[in-house]
């Protein structure tokens, strides 16, 4: 009798052992383990408040030269736009009926700009610059808007700390916004 | 469409000069109504045998995959010919020569950020990674294995369009970023579950495989919710231009966070506050701040025949023929007023009646010949009725710039020449 007691409650908890790893297990088994040097590889999010930037830094002075090279042909000389966005000037223009947007006086946050570049640009050889390129480069602009001195270099630490005036004054969804 | 005839189109297959009777039949295009049709002086007409019937067709197999009629080849989409650049860039679909509520794969709008890029779907991999129990890399045969569904959905562009002129002449022109299409594919529930989900996943972070790498943020509700990992559109792989191989899809969003190309969806506790997501596609009031992560695309309707462009070539009876659609769910009503706003009816819709799908609606009417001005508004299960471009402007000002789901009115001249009422 004893005996048949500790089977059953053995039973019982090899039953809900096997019960929680399976659900712990995926349901399909579908798909194969991502190791952390793919993800490694694939993962260039960075968030706004800088996680995930690499190592390295960048110069403002380095980032003119690599702006000549890689970004005026479509950005202009200073950033005053072309065949791209322009890029420099607009501040104090938002609330106004002609508003500029540019990274100085729109974007919210300087690490999206490291993040960008480095995924899409330049449009012609995305992901082509090497992290330090895309530090000076992004130090470069953001002087261009007055954001960083002229003698800047820019890494993980510092692109985060850059204050981007516009950064407050995104807001929530308001619509249905015409109601009836 | 009704017919047009190029009088010296050997491709159509035409020996005889064809003689048109009235010139606004090649002006327009487009011709419609009673006694409107293109009637060619031929030997093909009654009592004559047509030529078609006295000789074979084409073999089959002149056409593996198939082609429209050659005398439909001005369907094709609206293209501008002055953009500042055709890398990042739109194309949208002809809505005025469109029947039913699917859009052709080939008519499908584009919107790209970076081209259109060439991928081996052998070689083609979806990484989910992120705050999941179980990191994972999918192969297209992988996807495939899951449980699949079809759903029928509009895909509509944010910026469908601006809100400052010049407005557009035609229906395509103003709000041809719209299509509809049955997507297949497997939900994204499924793919997240089978990966685990931590309790701090708010957020999933997709992005294309693109020359932009597009990246936007979705709310974990919405994936939980009906998104989508889409491999096929109207029963064939996706095209290129719409994703290839694979492509998120969310129903009722914004066009440009159904990211194509999806390449990686990396699982988060915030949004990433991609360049897509805070530089554009925000939506800038007059006072200086944006609204973020905008999502619905509120409920919408536009007449497509009669049209800008179009022209009636005689009074009479005239169908009046739209489509409305809503981010919100189901189309409940569509209104139509023949003068200029004065007074509503009922359009009849169309079943299916779907949600989150173009709704197709249809009202008879007997045009008296004089000026007129019609419109349409949409009225979705939510009760939201579409407003007027003034109402919207009143709230949004012109720099808003996405989210324009305003009526467009048509007038129509003694004429019978049908323009952008608000042009």
């Amino acid at each position: 009798m004893r005996w048949r007691e500790i089977c059953s409650i053995a039973v019982a908890i090899v039953v809900s052992v096997f019960a929680s790893e399976a659900q712990a297990q995926s349901l399909y088994g579908i798909g194969h383990p991502a190791t952390a040097a793919e993800i490694a590889g694939w993962n260039i999010d960075i968030g706004r408040d800088g996680s995930n930037l690499p190592k390295g830094s960048g110069s403002v002075g380095h980032g003119r030269e690599v702006f000549a090279q890689q970004c005026a042909s479509c950005h202009g000389d200073q950033g005053e736009g072309g065949l791209g966005d322009r890029l420099v000037g607009g501040q104090g223009t938002i609330g106004t009926p002609k508003p500029i947007r540019t990274v100085g006086s729109y974007w919210p946050y300087a690490p999206t700009l490291f993040d960008y570049i480095r995924r899409a640009m330049p449009q012609n050889a995305p992901q082509s610059l090497s992290d330090e390129d895309v530090y000076a480069v992004s130090a470069y602009i953001l002087n261009l808007n007055g954001l960083v001195a002229a003698d800047a270099a820019l890494d993980a630490k510092s692109l985060a700390a850059v204050n981007m005036p516009n950064r407050d004054r995104f807001v929530d969804d308001a619509r249905p916004d015409v109601k009836k | 469409m009704s017919s047009t005839f190029d009088a010296d189109d050997k491709s159509a297959g035409t020996t005889r000069r064809l003689f048109l009777r009235g010139s606004a039949a090649v002006a327009g295009g487009t011709v419609m109504g009673a006694g409107a049709s293109a009637v060619a002086e031929t030997d093909n007409l009654p009592p004559n045998v047509p030529e078609w019937m006295k000789a074979p067709g084409e073999p089959m197999g002149s056409q593996p995959y198939g082609a429209p009629s050659p005398f439909e080849k001005g369907v094709v989409k609206n293209i501008s010919k002055t953009l500042k650049q055709y890398i990042s860039a739109s194309g949208r679909t002809p809505l005025q020569e469109l029947d039913g509520i699917i859009t052709p794969n080939g008519l499908f709008y584009e919107r790209h950020h970076g081209g259109v890029p060439t991928i081996d779907p052998a070689q083609h991999r979806l990484m989910l990674h992120g705050l999941v129990e179980r990191p994972l890399i999918f192969t297209m045969d992988d996807l495939r294995r899951f449980p699949s569904e079809s759903r029928v959905h509009f895909l509509e562009c944010s910026g469908n369009p601006g809100y400052s002129k010049p407005y557009g002449k035609t229906a395509s022109d103003l709000v041809g970023l719209v299509s509809c299409a049955e997507w297949t594919g497997v939900s994204l529930k499924l793919v997240l579950q089978e990966a685990g989900l931590k309790p701090e996943a708010k957020w999933v972070v997709a992005e294309g495989a693109d020359a932009a790498a597009l990246t936007r943020s979705i709310p974990i509700e919405k994936c939980l919710e009906d998104a989508m990992l889409v491999y096929s559109q109207n029963g064939e792989r996706l095209r290129p231009q719409q994703g290839y191989p694979l492509r998120l899809f969310l129903p009722g969003f914004e066009g440009n966070m159904s990211v194509k190309w999806l390449r990686r969806l990396h699982v988060t506790a915030e949004p990433v506050y991609s360049r897509e997501e805070t530089s554009k596609y925000t939506d800038l009031l007059p006072d200086g701040t944006a609204r973020e992560f905008s999502f619905f695309m509120e409920a919408k309707s536009i007449i497509t025949r009669p049209s800008g462009g179009q022209r009636l070539n005689a009074p009479g009876f005239h169908e009046i023929t739209g489509i409305a659609w809503s981010g919100h769910g189901k189309i409940a009503r569509v209104e139509i007023s023949v003068d200029d706003g004065k007074s509503w009816q009922d359009a009849r819709l169309q079943e299916p009646v779907l949600t989150r799908a173009l709704t197709r609606f249809r009202l008879p009417w007997r045009w008296d010949g004089k000026p007129a001005v019609i419109q349409s508004r949409a009225i979705d299960e939510t009760g939201y009725v579409q407003p007027t471009l003034s109402e919207l402007l009143a709230v949004r000002g012109e720099n808003y710039f996405y989210h324009n789901n305003a009526i467009w009115p048509w007038r129509i001249a003694a004429d019978g020449e049908v323009t952008n009422a608000l042009a």
